[in-house]
């Protein structure tokens, strides 16, 4: 009896050391796997990075010179389609979560977005080009891109902000309308100060998409050489996605120009580090208010 | 004087129907005790007197329900009012990720007062009134959540206390909380009597028996007996309240 225990522990233990050193293994490789690609961009891309390469525009074909042009033209895309999907997709993420009861629109709305959020971008790309660009003629422009982009990020926003309300105890909404309170108020004053650092999350995420999307701003916005710099949101610009994508197909000389490229991909990867370190500042900061007061 | 009537109530949850022909009348600045096995109404019914059911989709409502002379299902009746009347403090503490100051001068805000000098007053009394006072005057602006769970019971007292209601409904008030803590929470029922209404659902006979000048025994969605609570327990005139009281089930 006690043999026959001893055995089945042993072989208990067993099972669990082969699972274990599974899924160790397996999370070992997928970490790897994306620090050998961080760094072969970092060891390739390190080489180009100047003061001059971020502050100037590109010269030689695209073999010289910097991208500041592009970053500029990224940054510019990021805040405009932020401005633009954050209040519509979190004003429609609180209709969902906190005001439509559970019927058939909101099962429709739900599919949608659902739906929206696996949609190729390249299509958004193209339907951003016939409603922006030519119908409501914005022509190639930052405005034209940073709507495209929204509308693929806004499924994005509208489920983390969802998911963010929901995750609120109920308690919490029925303390405040105990008192008084209505609805709004209660959304306003007690819900979103506390779902708050959740939507920021969304934030991060919709930004870093933003960030490297090509296809969207390829027919909408994204220019292909434009030494200056944008006046106006109905300007043109280059963006660092696109112009990876051009100096790495299409340029006099893609050989010369690899240099660049890395580059250009690192400063991409750099950009979206530095916003997700901001982002997660915030959340912290305010994550750490609505605790406190 | 009455100040809370219920006629011939009768409440379904979609199919269900959860009390039938509930007729109760709870006097002014007394404590009544709702008591009876989980699922019998009496939360329920509790719940209908500040028309917190109508968060529930698929509820409906027949008979009257009626508050100092005013049906409160009526049609003129504005929700918002009624709760600024008729108070809710929730089984368990739900202060507000707030500072302990804020989450009592809430209900102060979202009604509209905007006077500082009078909002401060207000959540002092308040405060005072629910015993909490000398235990978090130094720590006002320190966040509700470092309170113990008792305090945090108390604070959710108070803060319904600062919107100047009449009638405090609790429901299940102290089953959270410690020994202790608890009964302070009871000290206190019996306090805000002078000025209060309190309905007060239990699932704690001593609690009952203790705080309550009228006890309402609920069983299957009925009331079966409603009467002072010292012949509820020592002499109830139905079997099923004897049976109840006595702990023979529930």
């Amino acid at each position: 009896m006690t043999d026959n225990n001893s055995k089945i522990s042993r072989n208990k233990k067993m099972t669990q050391n082969i699972a274990f050193w599974s899924f160790r293994i397996l999370s070992i490789t997928v970490v790897g796997i994306l620090f050998w690609i961080l760094g072969f961009i970092l060891v390739n891309g390190a080489k180009v990075i100047s003061w001059d390469f971020l502050t100037q525009a590109p010269t030689d074909g695209m073999t010289g010179g910097g991208i500041f042009p592009a970053i500029v033209g990224t940054l510019c895309l990021m805040l405009g389609s932020v401005i633009i999907a954050f209040p519509i997709g979190v004003m429609s993420g609180i209709y969902i979560s906190e005001y439509a009861s559970n019927n058939c629109l909101v099962k429709v709305i739900r599919i949608m977005t659902n739906n929206l959020s696996s949609v190729p971008s390249i299509v958004f790309g193209l339907f951003g080009m016939a409603l922006f660009v030519n119908t409501l003629g914005f022509g190639d422009s930052i405005i034209a891109g940073s709507f495209t982009l929204a509308l693929l990020v806004l499924p994005i926003v509208i489920r983390t902000t969802e998911e963010a309300m929901k995750s609120i105890h109920d308690s919490f909404r029925v303390g405040s309308l105990a008192l008084g309170a209505t609805k709004l108020q209660t959304i306003w004053k007690v819900l979103l100060p506390m779902a708050f650092p959740n939507i920021i999350t969304g934030l991060i995420l919709s930004v870093g998409r933003v960030s490297g999307e090509t296809a969207p701003i390829l027919f909408t916005c994204a220019a292909y050489f434009l030494p200056k710099l944008p006046t106006s949101i109905f300007d043109q610009v280059m963006a660092l996605p696109y112009h990876l994508y051009v100096i790495a197909t299409s340029g006099t000389d893609i050989e010369a120009a690899r240099p660049m490229a890395y580059g250009t991909a690192l400063v991409l990867i750099g950009i979206v580090l530095i916003i997700n370190l901001i982002a997660n500042g915030l959340r912290r900061y305010f994550g750490n208010k609505v605790k406190t007061s | 004087m009455i100040n809370i009537s219920a006629k011939n109530v009768d409440f379904y949850y979609g199919d269900f129907h959860a009390l039938k022909n509930i007729n109760l009348d709870i006097e002014k600045n007394s404590v009544t005790a709702f008591i009876g096995p989980s699922g019998c109404g009496k939360s329920t019914f509790l719940r209908l007197l500040n028309r917190m059911n109508d968060l529930i989709d698929g509820s409906k409502l027949m008979g009257d329900i009626v508050i100092d002379g005013e049906n409160i299902y009526g049609r003129q009746t504005e929700v918002v009012e009624l709760r600024k009347k008729v108070g809710m403090v929730f089984q368990k503490p739900n202060p507000f990720p707030k500072s302990i100051f804020e989450n009592v001068a809430y209900g102060l805000r979202v009604n509209g007062i905007r006077d500082s000098k009078f909002i401060e007053q207000r959540v002092e009394e308040s405060l005072k009134g629910a015993a909490l006072w000398d235990e978090v005057k130094d720590k006002l602006k320190k966040s509700a959540f470092e309170l113990s769970g008792g305090q945090q019971q108390r604070l959710c007292i108070a803060r319904t206390m600062a919107v100047s209601q009449q009638i405090i409904l609790m429901d299940e008030p102290a089953s959270a909380l410690d020994p202790i803590s608890t009964s302070k929470v009871e000290d206190l029922i019996y306090e805000l009597k002078r000025d209060y209404t309190i309905v007060i659902v239990t699932h704690n006979m001593q609690q009952a028996a203790r705080v309550s000048d009228k006890t309402a025994f609920f069983y299957l969605g009925e009331l079966v007996e409603y009467d002072n609570t010292d012949k509820i327990f020592t002499a109830p005139s139905k079997e099923a309240t004897q049976n109840y009281v006595t702990g023979r089930f529930g």
